[in-house]
């Protein structure tokens, strides 16, 4: 019986399969660009909501820190309160000088965050141009770019740093310039090799033969074309890289490299606490909990950022 | 291990019951939004020895399928429902440990993609190995060696310690198929086994493939997009259609009286069965008498006789680099000519490293040729200056063949069609807007399609975007880079009829470049053969296919899988 099944033309009834249109298009959903697509992944990721919330609060630190504290942080400190413990109005309690923790912290804020944002800023001005040079268009422009990049990035952060800040001119003008001047110098061959690399995957693409071939130029698809595709890998490592700024200025800060002593930064206060650290560690777990946050919350961002933009999971 | 291999195969055989018999199998995905149905009541007989095909397009559930068979699901999918009797026993949810035993021995599996289904850093050899290894055969050099040379790799004691990048794609093929055959299992899956490949690899494969199976008995599971071939290499073909089995029968019988609308409309439109050209004017109300004069009299339409385009001598050398400075020339187009008439179809044939798309770079002015010249309606393209250069491209436009790379995904469907406008500055906001429209139209898209984006569209939907993006500076050329090779039979079929219509009404001219000489058939009126850089044979396509010269056209055109079927003509 069943050999006899084998030779069998067996045709299913239509109605169960009935045959569509060949192609036929959906339009049943929104359309999506690649950023909306990203959003709507976005929004229901904890990793993404948490550090957005965390980003955003301090941000608000940073920007009002009168919103948060009414001690002044520097004036007012009494050495009778040195290494005091938690009283009403100053609920972290004191510094070795006997200012208040809580308001430092709160007035630190700002510096972190300024350095961490110029320094982004300007090494992907720095960054994205060199690598976008490098990689689209090859040859001796790609070798010399690559070639001075790899220079700076063999240079270890903390020793470029102690020479760069011993420049006369840079001694001189101590702040978050100097700081911002001397992660830029060190920090965008990152950057570049980055957008280089993700450059490169994209400038062969047959989208950019065909913008080519319809009369637009080398920079011309380059702008157009080129870079808002390889957007997704500068986006993800800017976020992270400002945690890393943000940490680097603490690093150069705690060495009394950094900012100088006069300006608030969780740097200083922690290079600060150094001398109180056996007797009140508090003074040194304040300030570098805030720190480890606010980078820990860019970090988090950018990984969440990563998942959301990967091209491989936008296929339908 | 050795016992229950006998035992099984006397039972089978006595019993005279089918190998592999699928029952009624759901397969289902977990993704993101649910619990998705890939594969409703599939079933199938497979015989000892019987080579069956299952055919249908991406997405139909062919590969599934097939995958369950071997317990080789990926991780969210499941067997929802149904049997899968492997000699009576069922596998569908047997343990990962008997189909360990029964992978290798009994089912063997080549799969797709040559050029990623070998290890890139494990000699052919010790892949072989492993799988003797892993299935208690003996597996020294000499065992391995023989199971390559079985396989049709020449001098297999050396190439067994070579590593993959150093085979071609049809050697890798062979090693795949001698890792699959290497235990002398009794089920062969077979998953695309040469849909990379050229059609003569591909012919030369398969022709191996069955003799080897035919030698030891092996029934051969196959697995393909392609109706000829599946119709010319099985005794029974199954045909897929968005997951359900829509018809299965003898494969002869299946063709010549399909039942099922769907597999009614694949034999329609598989170009390999197809033997005329596309007869567009016929739906644009033109006379059958001038449908049926002979496309080469070119009395009738005398515009036609303009060459749009002269290619004289063109050569192109490339400089590769052969280390401490120094470079070898590799030439990739030699000493190519011909002209390309005004309102036709010209194709170039030829297989991967011909020279093809290196023509078609040249053509539109994005490649400097080495020497030679390309004129243009009586002007060589070679001379023209950046603005000249801006003006012809106005006037020749190309389609490429990834439908996947060609738009770019972060401009939607409107900026994509409207950008040649904009770069051109042609009209202004609300004129481009018709404009787009029109087009969309043209190419029967939805208008909504302009907010969309290119993932959301199919791949034949973006080649059709593709083609509007095309036609928006009214080009008098265009260049088709093997425009239809990466989409589906019935969706290949509707971009070609789309292509012969524009042509019919807009008085195109196309220069389609292809490996595939079914499609040129459908749709071109001249064919150039090119073989390494040379043209090997020109004239006009029924010319060339009724009569062919050169023994590379013959081998080409031999090799068109279902090439030999012979079909009464009302069906093709």
């Amino acid at each position: 019986m069943k050999t006899n099944r084998t030779s069998e033309h067996y045709v299913a009834p239509v109605e169960e399969t009935p045959l569509l249109a060949t192609d036929a298009v959906k339009v049943d959903d929104a359309p999506l660009s690649l950023w909306a697509d990203a959003w709507r992944k976005l929004r229901r990721r904890p990793l993404f909501i948490i550090s957005a919330i965390m980003i955003t609060l301090i941000i608000v630190v940073a920007v009002f820190p009168g919103l948060f504290t009414q001690v002044a942080p520097d004036n007012g400190c009494e050495l009778a309160n040195s290494n005091g413990a938690p009283t009403e109005g100053h609920p972290l309690g004191f510094t070795f000088q006997g200012c208040d923790i809580y308001s430092r912290i709160i007035h630190g804020t700002q510096a972190s965050l300024m350095v961490g944002v110029f320094s982004v800023i300007s090494v992907l001005i720095i960054g994205v141009t060199l690598g976008a040079l490098a990689g689209f268009f090859g040859g001796w422009v790609d070798t010399v770019i690559a070639r001075l990049g790899d220079i700076f990035f063999a240079l270890p952060i903390v020793l470029g740093a102690l020479v760069l800040t011993q420049l006369p001119l840079m001694r001189e003008n101590r702040g978050v310039g100097t700081v911002v001047l001397v992660l830029v110098v060190l920090g965008w061959p990152q950057m570049a090799r980055i957008t280089r690399g993700a450059v490169i995957e994209v400038r062969n693409a047959d989208f950019v033969t065909a913008a080519r071939s319809l009369g637009v130029s080398r920079i011309g698809s380059l702008v157009s074309h080129v870079l808002p595709n390889a957007l997704a890998p500068i986006i993800v490592l800017a976020t992270m890289e400002l945690g890393v700024f943000i940490v680097a200025e603490a690093t150069l800060s705690f060495l009394g490299i950094g900012m100088p002593g006069s300006v608030m930064s969780w740097g200083n206060d922690i290079s600060a606490a150094q001398a109180s650290i056996r007797t009140n560690p508090a003074v040194l777990l304040y300030p570098a909990t805030a720190l480890s946050i606010t980078v820990l919350s860019f970090i988090m961002l950018g990984d969440a950022l990563r998942d959301a933009l990967d091209p491989k999971s936008r296929q339908r | 291990m050795t016992t229950s291999d006998v035992t099984i195969e006397e039972a089978g055989i006595q019993a005279g019951r089918p190998l592999l018999e699928i029952r009624d199998l759901a397969i289902s995905f977990k993704t993101g939004s649910g619990e998705v149905q890939a594969v409703r009541n599939a079933h199938l007989t497979i015989m000892p020895g019987e080579t069956v095909a299952i055919v249908g397009e991406s997405g139909s559930g062919k590969s599934t399928t097939a995958l369950a068979a071997i317990g080789l699901l990926p991780g969210n999918g499941r067997v929802a429902g149904g049997q899968i009797l492997l000699d009576g026993e069922d596998i569908a949810h047997a343990s990962e440990k008997r189909m360990i035993e029964l992978r290798g021995n009994i089912i063997g599996m080549v799969p797709q993609d040559p050029m990623s289904n070998l290890n890139p850093v494990w000699k052919i050899g010790d892949q072989v190995k492993e799988t003797l290894k892993a299935n208690g055969r003996p597996s020294g050099p000499d065992d391995v060696a023989k199971v390559l040379a079985q396989a049709g790799l020449p001098d297999a004691g050396r190439r067994a310690k070579q590593y993959p990048h150093e085979f071609s794609g049809g050697m890798r093929q062979r090693a795949l198929i001698a890792i699959g055959l290497s235990c002398q299992p009794r089920l062969l899956i077979a998953d695309e086994p040469t849909s990379a490949l050229d059609v003569t690899v591909q012919r030369q494969i398969l022709d191996h493939l069955e003799k080897m199976t035919d030698e030891l008995g092996t029934s051969v599971l196959l697995i393909t997009h392609d109706l000829g071939l599946a119709a010319e290499r099985a005794d029974k073909v199954v045909v897929m259609y968005r997951g359900n089995v829509v018809e299965a029968g003898p494969s002869l019988e299946l063709l010549q009286n399909p039942q099922h609308p769907y597999t009614q409309r694949l034999v329609a439109s598989a170009p390999s069965l197809a033997s005329r050209r596309i007869q567009v004017a016929k739906e644009l109300g033109v006379s059958t008498e001038e449908v049926l004069a002979p496309r080469g009299s070119a009395a009738v339409k005398p515009a036609l006789t303009e060459d749009v385009l002269q290619i004289q001598n063109l050569r192109k050398v490339f400089k590769m680099r052969a280390g401490f400075g120094k470079s070898t020339d590799f030439t990739a187009v030699d000493d190519v000519s011909f002209n390309v008439k005004r309102g036709t179809t010209t194709a170039i044939v030829g297989e991967s490293g011909s020279g093809k798309s290196t023509v078609a770079q040249m053509v539109l002015n994005l490649l400097e040729p080495t020497s030679g010249k390309i004129i243009f309606d009586g002007v060589d393209t070679s001379a023209l200056n950046t603005k000249e250069i801006f003006a012809f491209r106005r006037r020749v436009q190309p389609i490429f063949q990834d439908p996947y790379g060609s738009l770019d995904p972060m401009y939607n469907i409107y900026r994509t069609i409207e950008e040649p406008l904009r770069v051109h500055k042609i009209g202004d906001k609300a004129s481009r807007e018709k404009k787009v429209r029109e087009l969309l139209d043209q190419v029967s898209l939805p208008q909504s399609t302009m907010q969309r984006y290119p993932n959301e569209l199919s791949g034949g939907q973006r080649q059709r975007v593709a083609i509007a993006r095309a036609l928006a500076l009214d080009p008098e050329v265009i260049i088709c880079d093997e425009a239809v090779s990466a989409l589906d039979v019935l969706v290949q079929a509707q971009v070609l009829n789309l292509l012969a219509e524009l042509q019919s009404r807009l008085g195109l001219t196309y220069l389609f470049i292809t490996h595939d000489l079914a499609v040129v058939r459908q749709i071109a009126d001249h064919v150039c053969v090119m073989e390494k850089g040379k043209l090997v044979e020109t004239g006009s396509t029924d010319d060339v296919f009724e009569a062919p010269q050169r023994d590379y056209t013959k081998a080409l055109l031999n090799a068109i899988p279902g090439a030999r079927l012979m079909l009464p003509p009302e069906v093709a």
